[in-house]
């Protein structure tokens, strides 16, 4: 039924509750967008969803697989930046994604004629192929990005996790990049969860949309209590019962 | 217009570049006209022409006993020891940095005794070098290991600690194994570091290698220097010098075209 299923997961570093008590199920296919305001541990929870920490308390499994104790090939991942090498040129980068499970790291003969033939097919999908030869620093911010979605994608994972994708981009690429998504996600039909603290954006893209805050404050120890998911949005059809007039709102 | 907003054009730059050299050739030539028109025999300032001479020699007379050109010996022997020294220490700061760099464990394990070790002056080991050792090429090229490798070591380890976090994550979630990470993603990232590295510690491998060979050697640079020095050959020592820093000059030159010609995707991002 649910296809990543958090139960009860707290976090905590030292003594400071950064997140406690959140569940949630999502079903396969779900976009799933999550805000919050900063420092409401949005990131700490992508972070825990792609293994990179492990909570505290409670677990988040995949499929009903075992949880995670470290970043793996079932977790395709985005940040905001630095997601390229820098020192592999576009085409080595989509081909790493096939390349690093092997041993040395690097496909040989047959193997790597396929897998330069599929990353061919990946940079036309993503827009890329003129410049295939280059280095991700010629490179726009949204064709960094764009490469950067394309190489997690090669890796064929379950979920993929964004981290602000979009965040350091101008507001016209971000569109662009929006219709890249959902016509990429439209074709793979993948679980994906981004973090963002555009609202507009979270609605526009996602099936649901989860909100971080602190639903217990203390006002003389604020971080006695962490955050935990206080709303949980259906953002489907338009996002009723949250209507957004997408046209005119996000050209703002 | 404040200062820091004045540019030099391309001829003034040039200029400017040029004046500090022609600026102290000046000054010894006129230095060492004073001291020879009072003293035609002074042997501490040899005219600019002299020099000349001796370095015509040098560079083409074979010695009358052993029918060698002694300054090419001379090089060969002390390249020899230099790029020996030199690059045994880049491969052991390239592996422990990398180490230090990506395994937790390792870094517990190593990073505390590099750091101490790069504290030791390198310079009081050479009688223990020269005990344990011997006289020969080993403890020459033992102590420009010792002296530039924890140096190079610690700066490795901090470029390799200084590769996004994100970048780590993303070939986990690729699949890459530590090895592969090591191998695919840290490696080549330091690799231009690791020539910066070099062109920054060659200086202090000199100083080494001079001063191993000036204390005990039959042939190098540095040995004929502290030779002729007790017959005063102001000459040949200044010829030697000059000669010491044209190849310091060249060696870093060839590393920064190296780095230049090996890495272009950190020139893509300049």
């Amino acid at each position: 039924m649910s296809f990543v299923s958090v139960s009860n997961v707290w976090k905590k570093y030292n003594n400071r509750s950064i997140i406690e008590r959140v569940n949630v199920d999502i079903l396969e296919g779900e976009f799933i967008s999550i805000v919050g305001a900063s420092g409401c541990g949005k990131s700490t929870f992508l972070r825990m969803l792609l293994a990179e920490e492990t909570p505290s308390r409670g677990e988040i499994r995949i499929d009903g697989g075992a949880p995670a104790k470290e970043p793996n090939q079932e977790r395709g991942v985005v940040f905001q930046k630095y997601s390229v090498f820098p020192h592999l040129s576009v085409r080595e980068n989509l081909i790493a994604g096939e390349g690093f499970v092997t041993p040395f790291g690097k496909l040989f003969g047959t193997k790597r004629r396929v897998a330069v033939a599929r990353a061919d097919e990946m940079l036309e999908r993503i827009g890329l192929n003129h410049v295939a030869d280059q280095f991700p620093a010629a490179l726009s911010g949204g064709m960094q990005q764009r490469l950067a979605i394309g190489q997690a994608m090669s890796a064929r994972p379950r979920i993929l996790l964004l981290d602000e994708p979009f965040g350091a981009l101008d507001p016209g690429t971000r569109i662009q990049m929006h219709d890249f998504l959902m016509e990429l996600r439209d074709e793979t039909n993948m679980t994906v969860f981004m973090v963002t603290h555009d609202l507009q954006e979270g609605f526009k893209l996602g099936d649901r949309v989860l909100v971080f805050d602190k639903p217990r404050w203390d006002p003389h120890d604020p971080g006695m209590y962490g955050a935990t998911i206080t709303y949980d949005f259906d953002a489907r059809d338009g996002g009723i019962p949250f209507q957004m007039k997408e046209e005119t709102d996000v050209s703002e | 217009m404040r200062l820091i907003n004045h540019i030099p054009n391309r001829a003034g730059g040039l200029f400017l570049a040029a004046l500090p050299f022609i600026a102290v050739l000046i000054a010894y030539s006129v230095a060492s006209d004073i001291r020879l028109s009072a003293n035609p025999q002074d042997k501490l300032l040899p005219a600019p022409s002299t020099i000349l001479s001796t370095a015509e020699r040098l560079f083409t007379e074979p010695d009358r006993r052993s029918k060698d050109i002694l300054l090419w010996k001379d090089t060969f022997a002390s390249l020899a020891r230099l790029v020996g020294g030199v690059s045994i220490s880049a491969a052991i700061s390239l592996a422990l940095g990398l180490a230090i760099g990506l395994f937790p464990y390792a870094r517990s394990f190593m990073s505390g005794f590099v750091s101490v070790l790069s504290m030791v002056p390198p310079l009081a080991l050479l009688p223990i070098l020269f005990i344990v050792f011997g006289l020969g090429e080993t403890s020459k090229v033992v102590l420009i290991v010792i002296g530039i490798t924890p140096f190079m070591t610690r700066d490795l380890s901090q470029r390799v600690l200084d590769i996004p976090r994100e970048q780590i994550v993303k070939a986990q979630t690729l699949g890459a194994s530590s090895l592969v990470i090591a191998w695919r993603v840290a490696l080549p990232q330091i690799l231009p570091r690791l020539i910066s590295n070099i062109r920054l510690s060659l200086g202090s491998a000199w100083l080494f290698l001079i001063a191993a060979e000036a204390v005990a050697s039959n042939v190098g640079l540095g040995y004929r220097i502290f030779l002729v020095r007790r017959y005063l050959a102001m000459d040949v020592i200044l010829t030697y010098v000059i000669w010491i820093t044209a190849l310091a000059f060249v060696i870093d030159w060839l590393l920064k075209t190296l780095s230049r010609k090996s890495f272009p995707w950190m020139e893509a991002g300049l």
